[in-house]
Order: C-alpha cells, then structure tokens, then sequence
C-alpha cells in the first residue's frame, strides 16, 4: 500500500478528535490564563504562573502534533505527553508537600484538581491512544 | 438580566451536551438537528456576549475584573461552534462525542462567568 504511506497518518481520526479537542481547549486556558497572570501580578506567585505558560506551551505543541499526524508527529507527541505526565506529578506533589512556594494555584496544581482532573487524565489516554494508533499502522 | 442568561445558557449547553452524547452512544454522528441546536446555543452565547459588553459599557464591574470577564465571554462564544466543526471533520460517532465536551465544557464556562460577575 504505497499510496497510503504518502500521506502522513492521520492521528485525528475517531478518538484523536475528542483529544483534540480536550488539549486544544486546555492550550486556550493554560495560555490565557499564564499570559493574564503574569502581565498583571507576575510578582504574588512567579513560579506557579510560569509553570501554567510552561503548560500552555506543552499542550500547545502536543495538539500541533496531534493535527500533523504522521510518525514523527506521534512520536514527539508521545515524548511530550509523558513529559506532561511527568510534569502533572511532579507539580502536583510539589504542591502537596510545599503549598508555601504556591501563594496561588497552577494549572497543574494538586493534579489538576480545579480543571476536574483532566490535566492527570489527558496525557494517559493520549499515550494509550498513540501506542494504539502505531499498533494500527501495522508497524 | 446578564444572571439570568448565564443560566440559561448553561442549561441548554448541558442539554445540547446530553443530546449529543445520546448520539454518540447510539454510534450517530452529528445530523443537521445537532446542528441546528449547536447554532442555537452559540447564539445564545452570543446574545450574552453582548449583553456583556453592553453592560460593561454602561459603567457596570465585574466582581472580578473585566479582562476575565471578557475573556470568558469570547471562550464561551467560541466554545459550541470550534466543536461543531470539529465534528463536521469527523463523521463518526466520536464528533458527536466531541461536541457533547463542548457542551460541558461551555456550562463550566457558564459557572465561572456567573462568579466572575459576582452573582
């Protein structure tokens, strides 16, 4: 099947839309949210504030990825929602167990607990969704 | 007045959301009566968007500043119609899916712009 490897594969399809949809959502409120905050009252909590444009970035280039397709796209998608992960814990943890170096809340603050856990839940079932999309192709 | 319209836009987005996720369980994409329920909530966001703007004009404050509010007002507007869309590249049941997120998500919207408004 030549003719289907020109094209990259297409990582939108079924599933991949509500992912989608799901990052591009959190890049408008991981990104509006940094740039409000740190633009007005960067000094109260700066590293808590850089952190959700840290986010915004991330999820911003994850749903680049994801729209690209192709297996390089799924790939680096795949790199950076395990960073993502990565970063939902490690910030989350941090939160927990030293509240004090967040005089205000990040998006991934207690894992995401003020956006209903997705931020947790997002990067889990893109990684599955991914690993499943390779499976597909055929290798 | 503005009270009155977030909940209302709230509940028809909860409704939209609920209809479009019995679409997606019967394994349906979205068909034009989605979409016409789709335009209708969108219009009401779009009614509450002015509404908004209006009323900051007339030199009422949001409890909790007017650049969030705005802000708030623009996502919920774009909210509906960005997953309408994407449901018309995607004709399967997981458009209908994506839409019913966006209904959810608009009514999130709807709870946070009541607040920032300061009920």
């Amino acid at each position: 099947m030549t003719a289907v490897q020109e094209k990259p594969a297409r990582l939108i399809s079924g599933p991949g839309m509500l992912l989608v949809w799901f990052y591009g959502v959190m890049v408008v409120g991981a990104v509006s949210r940094s740039a409000y905050q740190i633009s007005t009252e960067f000094g109260r909590a700066p590293l808590a504030y850089s952190l959700s444009a840290v986010a915004g970035v991330v999820y911003g280039f994850i749903t680049y990825t994801l729209v690209r397709g192709g297996e390089t796209a799924r790939r680096a998608a795949l790199v950076c929602c395990a960073a993502e992960l990565a970063g939902v814990l490690i910030v989350g943890t941090w939160t927990l167990a030293e509240p004090s170096a967040f005089p205000d809340a990040t998006v991934w603050s207690k894992y995401g607990m003020g956006y209903v856990f997705i931020p947790v839940l997002l990067p889990l079932s893109a990684m599955y969704w991914l690993r499943k999309a390779s499976a597909r192709e055929g290798a | 007045m503005l009270n009155a319209l977030t909940l209302v836009t709230g509940v028809a987005a909860l409704l939209l959301a609920a209809w479009c996720g019995w679409a997606a369980y019967r394994d349906q994409p979205t068909k034009d009566w989605h979409f016409i329920g789709m335009a209708v909530v969108s219009l009401l966001a779009l009614v509450q968007l002015v509404i908004g703007i209006v009323q900051l004009a007339r030199g009422e404050k949001p409890e909790q500043g007017t650049t969030i509010f705005v802000a708030y007002l623009l996502g919920a507007f774009a909210c509906v119609p960005a997953a309408g869309f994407m449901s018309l590249a995607e004709r399967t049941r997981w458009g209908s899916v994506t839409v019913a997120a966006g209904g959810v998500v608009l009514a999130v919207l709807e709870v946070r712009l009541f607040d920032i408004w300061g009920g």
